[in-house]
């Protein structure tokens, strides 16, 4: 036998306890939503999981006044040590229902059970706890003494990480004293819903943090909704700008996390084993649905082929199937759609004189996949370089010095993260100051957690989630301090709606047209 | 007999250099009482596309100064507003028709606040930075660091020189560069405060200043893509909400319009404001 | 020069020649071994982990199981050791289970020098390096663990185990040489130790090189010292002697299989790999077998290109095994002690 062929080991599925058809989660209650259902499937084999209850405006406007009246009558009353305790619960119930929630998200979502298992779910728990702890220290935020929550936080979050997305919304926000409404990603709304669950079982007073299920237009009809005072979107470049237009001249607070194109940028001397690992992590991670993945490898120019040698090798011993299974590196593609998208762009690829490489491994039948994939003779201007393709595919570009490697990663209009492989420490200091992105790994990659802020410069949003910075996101300053409240938006004027005159306006309206 | 006095020309500052409006155009800047004081440049949507080319290009020298050259550099600026003092005292007592006393306590006050903005070079990042205790073998720590060009509406009310003040000190202690829209009625204290940077040791273009119609030119910066971010203080009296509107096509950072005489104050939260959070990962490895 | 020719038509000292561009000295070899890349403890740390979470079940287990047995250097490495505690440990080597014909040998017993002829005898017919279900007898010589003799004493202990019928040397660096930068002194010896592993016919004892990683310390050091082994002709190259703390670790293993990987990338040459000491469970030697595969590929798994040092793990395996055939768990009094 090939012992390479690992015998099947997947994961058992027995732990979950799944309904036919989850309702919203408003007021502490699962209710019926009063849109279409939409089903959420498997996309390893294509089955429905369940049927999704779809959130219609009158269904995202029940789960604000709920928000709002746990708001104004619990949770802003609560003391914070108090906050705090119901967020450790909720840290505990999920270290106690840890597996099932990690099988419950390698089956709705397609990542390798490894990941859900080792890192996603674990990392939510972590992310309750560190911000449990912040609940009673509010003070320390740095925001001066008693800062205040916002009120109401509208949330909305991605297909890729469906479940730490929302620890990263929903801690921090509960720690600062605020009531949630949180919209997952249509696709991969399952985890959020046992969660739900598990604020039953926490006991958590109705309406601190309510679950609404549905496609664009009703995250559309949540961040906009007028009785809203803070929003959060993690997703794509594309809707966070249409969501920042949206809530311009609203005093809501905002905080995009989106799109990236990271360089991962490997010099002459790196520890060349660990490097080759750190651009596998950086780009096959989560099948490459990674917002900060490592996309674009600068490669020193001396040392190009032998990198793409031992990288085609190491990329050849990656196991692409089964999210289920143990031994799973790459999972499914979360959605036909984001398949289509891959394929177009990695098609277009090809058309403008890239070198595909792709690894031979079998391809299952049913379901969505795509194998691990490097693009080599990238220039910067080819699509593959510039564009986020959100998939397991890598272009890689080289670079003769250092000077050239900056350049050459700085130059995309995103910054949410880079990576940095040399063995010379002081090089890795210079070139992080250097870099325009918001999270830099110097020999490593792909690392999170609660205590380190996350978020990106540029088009790749605003703001910041995790550590202090992430909770202060969702505070403001005592509104007696009057130094620090000096930041409040003058009253509203109404919009314009007389057609700008010929000097003044182009600048909008023509820019928008060009864009499209 | 009284001395025939020398009228001064008053021009925009872009690049450390005194340019008219390409567009050769003046408007009239008029004393509080309605009298001609002089003609400002009118600056154009070209004007402030090389302002903003200009502020480009210093962003590297000026964000990559050390903060305690940053401090000296912006402390001198207020040692020279101060030898200027009397100058500052009279525009401003001709434009905004206020006693001397008024206009000296707005001197001195933007004098300091400038001083008190300078002092933070070298510390907003230690107030501002954390050190993470991640759960790993990392060294994991985040400063912040400029967002890049700050285009910013001056405050339109209120003192002119302490408006002015107020906002670009702050945008400029963290190591951005800045193009700011003066005054559009009182521009004469930020004419001078230009002449006072240019002679200062704050390098050309990290401080550009366009006098002219905001309502013209802002639309031009919000929508710049090579903006970073925008300051709408003085922005209340125009269609500001087109302006962040624009702005969010290249997510700009965005600071709403303020009104009264708080607007603007000092705080360390102007400076944060135009500030990346940056999270560097190292390993630690002893073996 | 091409790399086949580096491999087989060279000696350790002529290859060593064209790959530094001159003699084995300290500076040369300093000077080679230092242009490696480095190694990120971080990273190293975190692919062996990763690797050691690979779930292996069923029949992968089954035959990892068997593999582990086939694999395994049986050991015995005491002051006290006497020609019953070998006769002994030979008698688990032949029938590792006693209720189970089927179940595969181990690949070699290891003891001391003075030992060899007493493993010997025990074997008798079995005694058969290399071929079969044959066992081979491993010596650890130049004045194992420490390694703290003259050289002359350590060819003399060397020749005096293959004299008695060894089939493999396990010998021992010189780790203050290493330390102190004596690359050239370390690489001279191991030289000579292959050299004094030479059999009348002109064969060879297979050498095993101990690089006693626990002391080397620094992954960056195990590195260059797999190098330099390797250059001076190691057959195989082994964490550790098995008295030093930390024996062999998963992370120290993967560094050292990467060198073997990368010299094969070079010369085509296939080198093996021994981690000894510390591994006592199932569970730690699949991580082992998973490293290897997919690391080197899994045509190292074979007795000549990977060896398990190790006395108590056998018992562990055959635990293992017993629970896959009869579906229910074993317990101690069902393997013997050697």
């Amino acid at each position: 036998m090939n012992f390479l062929d690992y015998a099947p080991a997947p994961e058992s599925q027995a732990i979950l306890n799944l309904r036919s058809d989850y309702g919203l989660f408003i007021d502490g209650e699962f209710v019926a939503g009063r849109g279409t259902p939409f089903q959420t499937i498997d996309p390893a084999t294509e089955k429905r999981i369940a049927m999704i209850a779809n959130a219609n405006t009158a269904d995202v406007d029940a789960a604000v006044a709920a928000a709002r009246r746990a708001y104004t009558g619990a949770w802003s009353r609560l003391s914070g040590s108090d906050r705090g305790k119901y967020l450790f619960r909720i840290a505990r119930l999920v270290q106690e229902r840890a597996r099932e929630l990690a099988v419950a998200e390698s089956l709705d979502n397609g990542k390798p059970i490894k990941e859900s298992r080792d890192v996603d779910v674990p990392l939510v728990a972590a992310w309750f706890f560190y911000y449990a702890g912040w609940a009673d220290k509010l003070d320390h935020a740095g925001l001066g003494p008693n800062p205040a929550s916002l009120g109401v936080a509208a949330q909305v979050i991605p297909w890729n990480f469906p479940l730490l997305m929302l620890a990263w919304k929903i801690a921090p926000a509960l720690a600062a004293g605020n009531t949630v409404v949180l919209k997952p990603a249509e696709t991969t709304s399952l985890t959020a819903l046992l969660f739900a669950e598990i604020l039953q079982q926490a006991d958590l007073p109705p309406g601190v943090v309510n679950i609404i299920t549905g496609a664009g237009d009703t995250g559309q009809a949540l961040v906009n909704h007028p009785d809203v005072n803070k929003v959060a979107f993690t997703g794509s470049t594309a809707v966070g700008r249409a969501i920042a237009r949206s809530v311009a001249g609203t005093d809501k607070k905002l905080t995009l996390e989106l799109g990236g194109k990271a360089a991962n940028i490997v010099f002459d001397d790196a520890p060349i084993d660990q490097a080759i690992e750190g651009i596998v992590n950086g780009i096959f991670f989560n099948q490459g649905h990674v917002c900060c993945a490592g996309s674009r490898l600068l490669v020193q120019e001396s040392i190009h082929d032998e990198v793409i040698d031992r990288l085609k090798d190491r990329i050849s011993t990656l196991r692409l199937g089964d999210p289920l299974d143990k031994n799973t590196d790459i999972g499914a593609i979360n959605s036909a759609d984001q398949l289509r998208r891959i394929t177009e762009l990695t098609a277009m690829g090809e058309q403008e004189g890239a070198e595909r490489w792709s690894a031979d491994c079998a391809i299952p039948e049913n379901g969505f996949w795509f194998a691990p994939t490097i693009f080599t003779n990238v220039s910067t201007s080819h699509r593959i370089a510039r564009d986020e393709i959100f998939g397991p595919v890598l272009s890689v570009l080289t670079f003769r010095t250092p000077a050239e490697a900056i350049a050459k990663a700085n130059n995309t209009p995103y910054g949410l993260s880079a990576g940095i492989w040399t063995d010379k420490g002081s090089r890795i200091l210079a070139v992080a100051d250097k870099l325009r992105a918001g999270v830099i790994w110097a020999n490593t990659f792909n690392r999170f957690d609660p205590a380190s802020p996350f978020g990106g410069y540029k088009e790749s949003g605003y703001g910041r989630e995790g550590g202090r910075p992430g909770l202060a996101a969702y505070l403001k300053p005592a509104p007696s301090l009057k130094p620090a409240a000096s930041l409040k938006p003058a009253p509203r004027r109404p919009r314009a709606v007389r057609a700008p005159d010929a000097t003044a306006a182009p600048a909008v309206s023509a820019r928008k047209k060009a864009a499209k | 007999m009284t001395r025939l006095a020398i009228p001064k020309t008053y021009k925009l500052y872009i690049g450390g250099k005194f340019p008219r409006s390409e567009s050769g155009r003046v408007y009239e800047i008029l004393a509080k009482k309605g009298d001609f004081l002089a003609n400002a440049a009118k600056a154009s949507r070209k004007d402030a596309r090389e302002a903003v080319v200009a502020a480009r290009a210093a962003v590297g020298g000026w964000a990559g100064a050390t903060a305690y050259n940053r401090g000296q550099v912006l402390y001198r600026i207020a040692e020279l507003l101060e030898g200027r003092r009397a100058q500052f005292v009279d525009e401003i007592v001709q434009t905004e028709g206020v006693s001397v006393a008024a206009a000296s306590a707005q001197v001195d006050e933007a004098i300091d606040r400038w001083v008190w903005y300078a002092g933070w070079a070298d510390k907003y990042v230690q107030v501002a930075g954390n050190a993470n205790p991640v759960s790993g073998p990392f060294f994991n720590i985040s400063v912040p660091e400029p967002t890049g060009i700050v285009a910013i509406v001056a405050p339109q009310a209120g003192g002119s020189l302490l408006g002015l003040v107020s906002v670009v000190a702050p945008a400029l202690v963290a190591g951005n560069t800045v193009v700011v829209i003066a005054n559009e009625t009182m521009p004469l204290s930020a004419i001078s405060l230009s002449e006072v940077l240019a002679t200062s040791d704050v390098p050309g273009g990290v401080v550009n200043i366009l006098t002219g119609s905001p309502a013209e030119i802002a639309p031009w910066l919000a929508s710049h893509a090579d903006v970073n971010a925008l300051d709408l203080v003085g922005a209340g009296d125009l269609d500001w909400v087109d302006l962040q509107i624009a702005a969010a096509e290249t997510l700009k950072r965005v600071l709403p319009p303020e009104n009264g005489p708080d607007a603007a104050t000092p705080s360390i939260d102007r400076i944060v404001a135009f500030t990346e959070t940056k999270t560097v990962w190292h390993t630690k490895g002893l073996i | 020069m091409t790399s086949s020719q580096l491999a087989t038509r060279l000696a350790p000292r002529d290859r060593t020649l064209a790959l530094l561009g001159g003699e084995a000295t300290d500076a040369n070899l300093r000077r080679y071994l230092h242009g490696i890349p480095g190694i990120d403890a971080v990273g190293l740390e975190q692919r062996a982990a990763d690797l050691g979470s690979r779930s292996i079940k069923t029949t992968s287990k089954k035959w990892a199981l068997d593999t582990i047995i086939r694999l395994i250097d049986l050991t015995t490495l005491e002051g006290a050791d006497t020609r019953g505690k070998v006769r002994s440990l030979v008698g688990k080597a032949l029938t590792p289970d006693a209720g189970d014909p089927d179940c595969p040998r181990v690949a070699a017993v290891c003891v001391y020098g003075d030992m060899v002829p007493h493993a010997v005898e025990a074997l008798g017919s079995a005694h058969a390096a290399g071929t079969g279900d044959g066992i081979a007898v491993a010596a650890v010589a130049t004045a194992f663990p420490s390694g703290r003799a003259s050289l002359a004493v350590k060819l003399a202990d060397t020749a005096d185990a293959v004299a008695a019928g060894a089939d493999e040397i396990d010998m021992v660096i010189d780790r203050g040489a290493f330390l102190s930068g004596h690359y050239g002194l370390v690489f001279d010896e191991i030289v000579a130790v292959k050299e004094a592993c030479r059999r009348p016919d002109g064969s060879h004892a297979h050498l095993k090189v101990i690089l006693e990683t626990g002391e080397l310390n620094t992954y960056d050091n195990v590195r260059r010292a797999s190098w330099l082994a390797i250059l001076a002709g190691g057959d195989f190259i082994k964490t550790s002697t098995g008295k030093v703390a930390p024996a062999a670790t998963l992370p120290v293993t993967l560094s050292m299989l990467e060198v073997v990987r990368d010299w094969h990338r070079l010369t085509g040459e296939k080198i093996g790999v021994k981690p000894a000491g510390g591994i006592r469970t199932s569970k730690d030697a699949i991580k082992y077998l998973v490293t290897v595969a997919e690391t080197v590929g899994e045509e190292w798994l074979q007795p000549h290109l990977f060896r398990f040092g190790a006395s108590s793990l056998l018992n562990d395996v055959l635990l293992q095994r017993q629970k896959m055939t009869t579906g229910h768990y074993s317990g101690p009094d069902y393997v013997t002690i050697d």
